[in-house]
């Protein structure tokens, strides 16, 4: 019987990831606000208002640093919780410092202007040394956290001989591999090339080679969201509504095949770019459709969930069995209307990916309201909708107005709902990302955006307003009186589920076989570019 | 599932054939030109507008911070237009509003595209990549008389 107390002691390095989480996405989406209203030119910006740095701390502290943090917190979580022991928390804890003083670095380094690079800070704009450093220091981090998750699977395996790898700890191992594979490309970005030249060690940089090896990096980093998305809708969504995971084995293929096929595919960020010849983009298409499989297989796997637990409550029938639903528990809502908003972005991503299509979408606010929908809609409410459940289970405290955060999850959907939307319309007609205030001088093209500007600062504003809910929640949820909560444990898989092939928790051969993907994708791309006769480009402060 | 698998199969082979048949593919020039020396290097130490046969142009521009070099080319109605386009400092966008040229232009090489200009009217040219503080004021303009 694992004592109270290392349980206590576990919790508290949970909170801290969850609640560091918080404040990176109130601090970055109170910028987000800003850029909305600015946008749609409701409020003249104060002097002090930076369009390109809020930005850049926009992205920073909502796409990377909120969603990094909350994963790693989760992760850790489900695997101590599934693998209850004495343990020592030092490396836990240590790479939680690692991450918070990064990320620290980092953003105090974007506000005070010396890195408007935004997120993908693509050479030649030339940051501060601290922007490189912190940001890699923030992916070394997450690294220790991998080591952590592996120790841990690795004493189970000698302490359990023949039994299975429990499913939350295969989910999220398989995430944090995939996500290592992914990172060694902007590692070697930042390291060899970015440092040394921002250091002034090094004159040039070689500007594609640089963003090759950024979007190899760039779009597993949205797997790497959704894939924590993943492990809330198989393993701990069922529990809200007294369901089952549809299949054990099903679930280790879909995260398995997460981590072949999420690496070889980042050129299709690069379509519209010279250097890379159309067969290689064309490749990368078709690797980008092959990872659509295990989306498919997660949105069966969960109607499949969805219609065994209501047939066992003696419900049938579609509509019937959605409207059986727990509709006013947060924890399941938030996670359930981001699989509804999920569908847009799969459709979107599909029109993004298709090659020729890319041309009228690209680098136009269509691209906006799509990672919107995908980062800001599954992704996000899944983790704020988890957070219902999990943060009482930490604090032994019960949930804070319970009925603010059923609201929070409808505005947040009806807020991205409204604003991607507005989004995508902008970007077919033209309207670029990235832009501050879009009028070119009164251009008969630019007139035609502004409406849809208009109902994007509508949307930003409501889920504006739904992110405070949220952080009251969160705060809340810290002073209300301690009371026994039930233990945090995934939902049990069903009983006429199929033996898993025992193949599927060979985790290590898998990473070897995903690394080999990579290199096919990657080897003839990034040859050419090195057999070309290419010039280096001198870092430039534009800001 | 099997209906999935078909559908995903015969949409990779409509692209393959507009890839291989209709050349519909994006534009991934692979010339490389040394940005230090843009403005020495021709075709882009005269930057402009060069007619190569009846309503058939060729179209050199340089993308710098923060501007269009020339800001504005003019053609007739039904030209096709090749554009070639690179940098000299940071990454620039090249996008005409209303249209498929759309192109990202990466110091060190030259991006091409091209496209028929069917109905007259002013197109707007625009930088849609971050490229610095006065990015939102980089632009130029096609006229089609």
């Amino acid at each position: 019987m694992i004592m109270e107390h290392q349980v206590g002691r576990e919790n508290r390095l949970v909170i801290a990831h969850m609640y560091f989480a918080t404040i990176a996405l109130m601090v970055g989406a109170s910028f987000g606000l800003l850029q909305a209203l600015s946008r749609a030119q409701w409020a003249a910006a104060p002097a002090w208002f930076d369009y390109y740095r809020m930005l850049t701390a926009h992205g920073v502290l909502n796409a990377i640093v909120f969603t990094t943090f909350f994963i790693c917190g989760l992760a850790t979580l489900l695997t101590y919780r599934a693998i209850p022991r004495e343990r020592s928390l030092w490396i836990g804890w240590l790479a939680f410092w690692v991450m918070a003083i990064s990320s620290i670095m980092a953003a105090l380094s974007i506000l005070r202007g010396n890195a408007t690079v935004l997120y993908t800070f693509y050479a030649p704009l030339k940051a501060s040394p601290w922007f490189y450093i912190g940001t890699t220091l923030l992916v070394v981090g997450t690294w220790i956290v991998m080591i952590d998750l592996i120790q841990n699977a690795l004493w189970f395996w000698r302490n359990h001989p023949g039994e299975r790898l429990p499913l939350v700890v295969h989910g999220s191992l398989t995430t944090f591999v995939m996500w290592f594979i992914a990172t060694i490309g902007v590692a070697i970005e930042m390291l060899v090339f970015l440092i040394p030249w921002s250091l002034g060690l090094v004159p040039k940089v070689n500007v594609m080679f640089t963003r090759v090896l950024f979007w190899y990096f760039g779009h597993p980093l949205v797997y790497f969201w959704i894939m924590g998305a993943y492990l809330i809708w198989y393993n701990l969504v069922p529990r809200f509504y007294g369901g089952k995971v549809f299949s054990d084995a099903l679930t280790r293929l879909a995260f398995i095949l997460l981590l072949l096929l999420s690496t070889p595919v980042g050129l299709h960020h690069q379509f519209m770019e010279p250097g890379i010849s159309p067969g290689w983009k064309w490749l990368h298409t078709m690797t980008t459709f092959g990872v659509v499989i295990p989306s498919i297989l997660t949105a069966f796997a969960i109607f499949a969930s969805f219609e065994l637990a209501a047939q066992r409550a003696g419900v049938k029938g579609f509509a019937a069995t959605i409207a059986w639903l727990p509709w006013k528990n947060p924890a399941f809502t938030g996670p359930a209307l981001g699989m509804i908003l999920f569908i847009f972005g799969g459709l979107g991503g599909v029109i993004n990916a298709s090659y020729a299509m890319d041309t009228i979408v690209h680098n136009t606010m269509w691209i906006v309201g799509h990672f919107h929908v995908t980062v800001g809609g599954p992704v996000a409410l899944s983790f704020l909708g988890a957070a219902y459940w999990i943060i009482p289970r930490l604090t032994g405290r019960r949930l804070w107005a319970p009925n603010l955060a059923l609201a929070q999850t409808y505005t947040w959907f009806v807020g991205m709902a409204i604003m991607s939307t507005a989004m995508h319309w902008a970007g077919i007609l033209g309207s670029p990302r990235r832009t501050d205030n879009v009028t070119y001088l009164g251009a008969a093209a630019a007139s035609s955006w502004m409406p849809q500007m208009h109902w994007a600062a509508i949307g930003g504003t409501i889920l504006f307003m739904s992110i405070l809910m949220f952080v009251a929640v969160a705060i809340g949820t810290l002073f209300t009186p301690k009371t026994q909560m039930d233990p945090i444990l995934p939902a049990p898989v069903e009983d006429e589920a199929l033996a898993t092939p025992a193949v599927l928790d060979r985790i290590g051969t898998w990473a070897v076989v995903a690394i080999v993907l990579a290199v096919l994708a990657y080897a003839g791309p990034i040859h050419e570019l090195l057999t070309m006769h290419t010039y280096g480009a001198a870092g430039m402060r534009t800001w | 599932m099997t209906a999935g698998v078909i559908t995903l199969i015969v949409f990779l082979c409509i692209l393959g054939v507009a890839a291989l048949h209709d050349n519909i593919v994006p534009p991934s020039h692979l010339q490389t030109i040394d940005p230090a020396q843009v403005s020495q290097t021709p075709p882009f130490d005269k930057p402009g507008l060069r007619k190569t046969g009846p309503k058939q142009y060729e179209a050199y521009l340089v993308a710098h911070i923060f501007a269009f070099t020339p800001e504005s080319i003019t053609v007739p109605a039904g030209s096709t237009v090749t554009f070639y386009a690179t940098s000299p400092d940071v990454v620039h966008g090249f996008f005409i509003a209303g249209t498929a040229i759309n192109m990202m232009v990466v110091p060190g090489w030259v991006s091409d595209d091209s496209h028929t200009f069917t109905k007259s009217g002013t197109y707007l040219l625009l930088c849609n990549e971050y490229c610095g503080s006065g990015h939102h004021f980089m632009y130029g303009k096609i006229v089609v008389q």
